[in-house]
């Protein structure tokens, strides 16, 4: 008898447990594909999946969810297609408002502004996401990848972009963040985390971006003071396109070549990744290098340890100020790791990878390069990693499982 | 005096249609129950064919600096229950109680000639502000509603007496959202007391059923065209207010961006746009370095984006497909006006 009830329970328990109500909204493509999945979008309930079907969607206006718990779910990258190429308005192709969301297995293409926006979106998940401008890179393609801002807990795994005009994946103004299994490619930034805190950057591939992997700080933001991230098995190899971002975007700045770049954060690792073809350097850790007006922001880096990466060929074509200069007081190529020194031993700039380190000695973030004094350098200290794993809520590792 | 053409020729039409229907009566349960009413009938806010012949306990009001939308007339009415109160704050922002409504229908052509396309509503729930969008059917005998938003080809006459071919965008309900966010919750934009022109016949009513937390502000705000009410800075401050600060303003839909046109913000010189650099703007920037660039208005990004009707870079992003040009040209006086450093 015993034994009966204690199955009947369980099987009560699991009822319980499943959201009772939740069901799929299927969205075809075809006519009136904007208005059909826009109004699937606003109707879906908690629990409920969005499920894409195969084809291209060709829309014409922005999207949007504001429903928590929603999934939506195509039917893989290549087989079910948001196009905007026909956008008439909107900053973006989808944009996410709410809570606890899973957007996975379908593609962004050619949005006008931002392909997905999530915006004070918490535990966020992106899962085998493809988000393309289909144009190669272009200075009018839209600005973000996948752009989710002021969120907590933010899970972006097995997703590919290309050609983003500022950054393919960028994380802004967030806490507790995973990028991994990903792919950045033809970008101005292949992944960049910026004013956010606690992030994992890891098991990526950054190539043929301007810059791999940014990790900055900027100033006059509500989030700032950027901290604790952590960029590891990543594989940041010929970085190599011209820069084609905007003018007047800080990614504008980054010098074509550039495998990692750290700005105005602290308590950063590098560690494990290999690097390969970046013509300019490795890693760059530099200071905020423009006016500002903010007594709160903090200019310049400190706390970096770098370790056990691999340095492939790189520093033989330099494309920033002086770059040239330096290479041929080098030997002919710039050292695979710079800092611009500025905090001296204070700033705690540890490396213990077996490759040269050059020092522009500079005192301030941002003092001309022609005034800074160059030399190569050891950062000698503790460089092992020590900041703790990123870890996301159970539910949003369990979405995609 | 000019902004209540529109109201006198609604109310000529109600007058030569007046045989007809019999005065509408709202029916408080479409606004506070949670289902979303799929025909504007069901409010009862209008007896006639379009939003003509009001109900009688809808106040018109019109706004001294608006928002523009493609050079649409706007027509608005508040409705406040029998017997409720309205709060206002210290800045005159009003707060209106549960079963409130404000009802904004969009249209081209003025007096008898107006024709509406679309009626938007924000309901006062229990649970908060609804807004929803009505379009109106072929021969205005009702709207539906339409949470997903629609396109309708529309000519435009633009003040200058050039004509326009637009695609106009109706709303989708999150859209609705994206503008009269704060905090994630939905709240209405317009009704700031000094801003507010209650319609002369029952201006005197209306603000006997507010509650001033304050001493009562009247309705001396500047009107953004109309220099005797407001230097250059306060017109220009009106309309970025109006215009931009929904969005841009420490708890809008462009927290994020750190640029911010509320009055409240205007200490921080940096977040009000002055020398800002960009965050997010992307293609946006238009090669500008900043916002505002005092003195400098094709150097400011703010002026790029108010001048663009590409998605991506226009700005406000949603509710507008036509540049404003004469918004531009105050702004772009405005900028040209502030001292550069």
């Amino acid at each position: 008898m015993k034994r009966i009830f204690a199955g009947f329970a369980s099987v009560l328990a699991l009822t319980a447990a499943a959201p009772i109500l939740a069901k799929d909204l299927a969205v075809a493509p075809g006519p009136g594909a904007q208005e059909r999945l826009q109004e699937a979008l606003i109707l879906a309930q908690p629990g409920d999946v969005v499920m894409l079907g195969e084809g291209r969607f060709d829309l014409t206006d922005g999207l949007s969810l504001d429903v928590a718990g929603v999934t939506v779910k195509g039917a893989g990258p290549d087989k079910s297609v948001l196009s905007f190429k026909g956008q008439l308005a909107a900053g973006e192709g989808l944009l996410v408002t709410s809570d606890n969301v899973v957007l996975r297995d379908f593609a962004v293409e050619d949005s006008r502004g931002d392909a997905i926006k999530s915006k004070g979106a918490d535990n966020i998940v992106y899962h085998n996401i493809r988000v393309e401008w289909t144009g190669g890179p272009k200075e009018t393609n839209g600005a973000y990848g996948i752009y989710p801002v002021e969120s907590e807990n933010v899970l972006i795994d097995s997703v590919l972009v290309i050609g983003a005009s500022d950054a393919g994946i960028y994380v802004g103004q967030s806490r507790n963040i995973i990028v991994r299994d990903s792919i950045a490619r033809f970008n101005v930034a292949g992944i960049e985390i910026e004013n956010s805190f606690n992030a994992d950057v890891h098991d990526n591939v950054a190539t043929k971006n301007t810059g791999g992997i940014l990790v900055f700080d900027l100033p006059n933001l509500p989030q700032q003071g950027g901290h604790n991230v952590r960029v590891f098995d990543n594989v940041v190899v010929e970085n190599d396109t011209p820069n084609f971002a905007p003018k007047g975007n800080i990614v504008a700045s980054v010098p074509a070549g550039t495998g990692v770049m750290v700005m105005a954060n602290r308590d950063i690792e590098i560690f494990d990744n290999v690097f390969d073809g970046n013509g300019s350097s490795n890693i760059m850790i530099i200071g905020y290098r423009q006016k500002f007006d903010d007594a709160k922001y903090q200019p310049m880096v400190r706390n970096v340890r770098i370790s056990d990466n691999a340095h492939g060929k790189t520093g033989f074509a330099p494309q920033f100020a002086g770059g040239e200069m330096l290479a041929a007081a080098f030997g002919g190529s710039v050292p695979p790791i710079i800092w611009d020194g500025v905090g001296g031993v204070e700033a705690r700039v540890y490396s213990s990878d077996d490759v040269p380190v050059l020092n522009l000695g500079m005192t301030k973030s941002d003092q001309p390069i022609e005034t800074a004094q160059p030399a190569l350098a050891k950062l000698a200290g503790d460089a092992a990693p020590t900041l703790p794993k990123i870890v996301m809520p159970d539910a949003m590792e369990a979405a995609i499982r | 005096m000019k902004r209540w053409q529109g109201l006198a020729g609604v109310l000529a039409a109600a007058l030569l249609v007046s045989a007809l229907p019999a005065p509408a009566v709202i029916n408080d349960s479409a606004i506070t129950e949670a289902a979303l009413p799929r025909k504007l009938s069901e409010f009862g806010f209008f007896a006639g064919p379009g939003a003509t012949d009001p109900a009688p306990a809808l106040v018109a009001y019109s706004l001294r600096t608006p928002l523009f939308s493609d050079y649409a007339e706007k027509q608005r009415f508040v409705y406040v229950p029998q017997g409720a109160r309205v709060a206002a704050d210290a800045e005159g922002r009003l707060t209106f109680p549960v079963g409130s409504a404000l009802i904004k229908t969009f249209g081209y052509g003025s007096g008898a000639a107006f024709r509406p396309i679309e009626t938007r509503v924000l309901l006062r729930r229990a649970s908060g502000w609804e807004a929803l969008p009505y379009v109106w059917n072929a021969d205005l005998s009702d709207a539906d509603l339409k949470v997903a938003g629609t396109r309708l080809p529309v000519t435009v006459t633009r003040p200058d007496g050039k004509r326009s071919e637009i695609s106009y965008a109706v709303p989708n309900k999150n859209q609705c959202k994206e503008c009269h966010s704060s905090a994630g919750a939905v709240v209405p934009i317009g009704p700031i007391a000094a801003n507010l022109d209650i319609a002369p016949a029952r201006v005197a009513a209306f603000r006997k059923r507010i509650d001033w937390a304050a001493a009562p502000i009247a309705a001396s705000g500047p009107i953004w065209n109309d220099a005797s009410t407001g230097t250059l800075d306060q017109r220009a401050r009106a309309y970025l207010m109006v215009n931009c600060a929904h969005c841009h303003n420490p708890t809008g839909s462009a927290s994020n961006s750190g640029l911010f046109l509320n009055y409240g913000a205007a200490a921080d010189r940096t977040a009000t746009g002055l020398y800002k650099r960009p965050v997010a703007a992307g293609r946006g920037s238009g090669g500008r370095e900043f916002a505002i660039a005092p003195g400098q208005p094709d150097q400011s990004i703010m002026i790029h984006r108010m001048g663009s009707t590409e998605p991506g870079v226009a700005m406000p992003e949603v509710g507008r497909s036509m540049v404003h040009e004469e918004g531009v040209a105050l702004i772009r006086e405005w900028i040209s006006s502030l001292r550069s450093e």
